[in-house]
């Protein structure tokens, strides 16, 4: 009969949890699923999280609450005032501290025996491959399409899985991608949509909530891809519609066929994803090109010279109601049905939020036969920078 | 057939904000090319200039990708789903 004394240890690690851990840890500790051994395993682990805003909130919450031993988190950004709605790692007096750094107080408070490494810097080609090498498992809390390629891409060339989320106004996904054979992203989307095509979340709004339950779901998959148990989600999307409450599931298949992960693989280094995904440099090619514009100071000159301009306002009612520009409202997606309510003979300026919707309002009425047409350069935000601070930027 | 389509959020206003829309088609191809006909701002969005389904948009018949069915020829059943599954990626402002 062995008499214990002082803390156990697992025979094949060496490793021991200390007193403190067992309190800390009791709960996982009782349940067989995960044990001594799954604990120990969790201590082990290294994972890295690329960005620490919605997805990375909840995501590095619960890794550090379960013990995860290293946790690297890359984030060049700073918080933001906009970010509280939903990035619940931060606090009001974050707001202008870089990222990284409020989440590695935060994190390090919830569990200050993990280590927490921060890269304050943004996901290149360049740093890919040497940061992800450190690490067993990549998590991608990203909010861009040329990072989720990056990310894919190297993950796949250094063999990691990658636990994905991603999450749209009230609609999420979450699968693990390059796990024992199962697909990468690329399997599932081979290209990526030019921009312009699909909105974002400073367009398209978010629920502050949704990021924190697929963050939650993705810190689960990488829990169990630590232990080792249950199923994961490689090979199955799982689909979430909040305003339902539903989720659903999709079959993923790898594809033989993948340029990155398939059986004749073409892609054997990381490339310019900007490019890939029709992006120079740090901004988008705007359809703003060749579209005739008129900055905020020009058109507030025009106005107090009292030339009699029409202001054309193409956002949706509800933004209306947060501020305007007393213009006369015709939303972007209802403005071929209504072009007749403007008269050609007269100078318009098209405004929305940050001057992307109206340029392309320009450009339709443009190719309506309208000649004199302007788009409001930066929108409802630069004329809240430039000519009047009073109006409240959202 | 007749198959409900299901609307992702992301293009739900060019589908007069629904959720979802029945069909009677006898292949997914036919009830995409039901969908686009009545919606027709939905065309640019599911479709590229010379008539190929976009590869950000993946295509769904119950819960299998139609790229590894008969594509736009799979034939559908009484009941079945299509689902529409664009790229998302959240976040950024452009």
């Amino acid at each position: 009969m062995p008499i214990i004394t002082g803390t156990p240890a697992v025979p094949d690690t060496g490793r021991t949890l200390s007193q403190q851990d067992i309190q800390r840890y009791s709960r996982h500790l009782i349940m067989p699923e995960v044990g001594m051994a799954g604990q120990l395993k969790l201590a082990k682990a290294k994972v890295l999280m690329i960005g620490a805003g919605g997805l990375g909130a909840p995501l590095g919450l619960y890794l550090a609450a379960a013990g995860v031993g290293r946790l690297g988190v890359v984030d060049f950004d700073v918080v933001d005032f906009t970010n509280l709605q939903r990035q619940i790692t931060f606090s009001t007096s974050d707001v202008g501290r870089p990222k990284i750094q409020a989440a590695k107080e935060r994190l390090a408070g919830v569990n200050p025996s993990i280590r927490i490494d921060t890269y304050e810097t943004r996901l290149t080609s360049s740093n890919a491959l040497d940061l992800f090498r450190e690490y067993d498992i990549i998590v991608d809390g990203t909010d861009n399409f040329p990072t989720r390629y990056l990310v894919n891409d190297a993950c796949v060339l250094l063999n990691k899985p990658n636990v994905y989320g991603s999450i749209f106004r009230f609609e999420g996904q979450s699968t693990v991608f390059h796990y024992q054979g199962g697909p990468c992203y690329r399997c599932l989307y081979p290209e990526p949509p030019p921009p312009g095509l699909v909105p974002s979340c400073a367009e398209g709004g978010v629920l502050g909530v949704l990021p924190g339950i697929v963050g939650a779901l993705q810190a689960m998959e990488t829990i169990k891809l630590i232990l080792g148990t249950g199923e994961p989600l490689s090979g199955r999307l799982l689909l979430f519609d909040a305003l339902g409450m539903r989720f659903r599931e999709l079959r993923l298949r790898r594809n033989p066929n993948c340029p990155v992960c398939g059986d004749h693989p073409t892609i054997h280094e990381l490339m310019d994803y900007e490019e890939f995904c029709g992006i120079r440099g740090e901004e988008y090619v705007p359809v703003t090109t060749g579209i005739p514009e008129i900055t905020p100071r020009e058109l507030k000159a025009r106005l107090d010279r009292g030339d009699d301009l029409f202001i054309l306002d193409v956002r949706e009612p509800h933004e209306f109601q947060i501020c305007h520009l007393n213009g006369h409202l015709i939303p972007l997606g209802e403005l071929p049905k209504r072009a007749s309510e403007l008269d050609s003979s007269r100078e318009i300026v098209a405004h929305c939020r940050s001057g992307k919707r109206s340029a392309e309002a320009v450009k339709f009425l443009q190719q309506a036969g309208f000649r004199k047409i302007w788009n409001l350069k930066g929108g409802i935000l630069a004329w809240s920078d430039e000519v009047d601070p009073s109006v409240p930027k959202y | 057939m007749a198959v409900k389509l299901e609307i992702p959020t992301a293009l739900r206003q060019f589908a007069g904000k629904q959720a979802s829309v029945e069909f009677n088609a006898a292949t997914v191809g036919d009830a995409l090319k039901q969908l686009t006909g009545t919606y027709g701002d939905l065309r640019k969005h599911l479709y590229t200039e010379d008539g190929r389904i976009r590869s950000f948009v993946n295509i769904y018949l119950n819960d299998e990708d139609i790229r590894y069915l008969q594509k736009e020829n799979t034939p559908t059943k009484d009941g079945d789903t299509i689902s529409i599954v664009p790229s998302i990626a959240g976040g950024k402002g452009i």
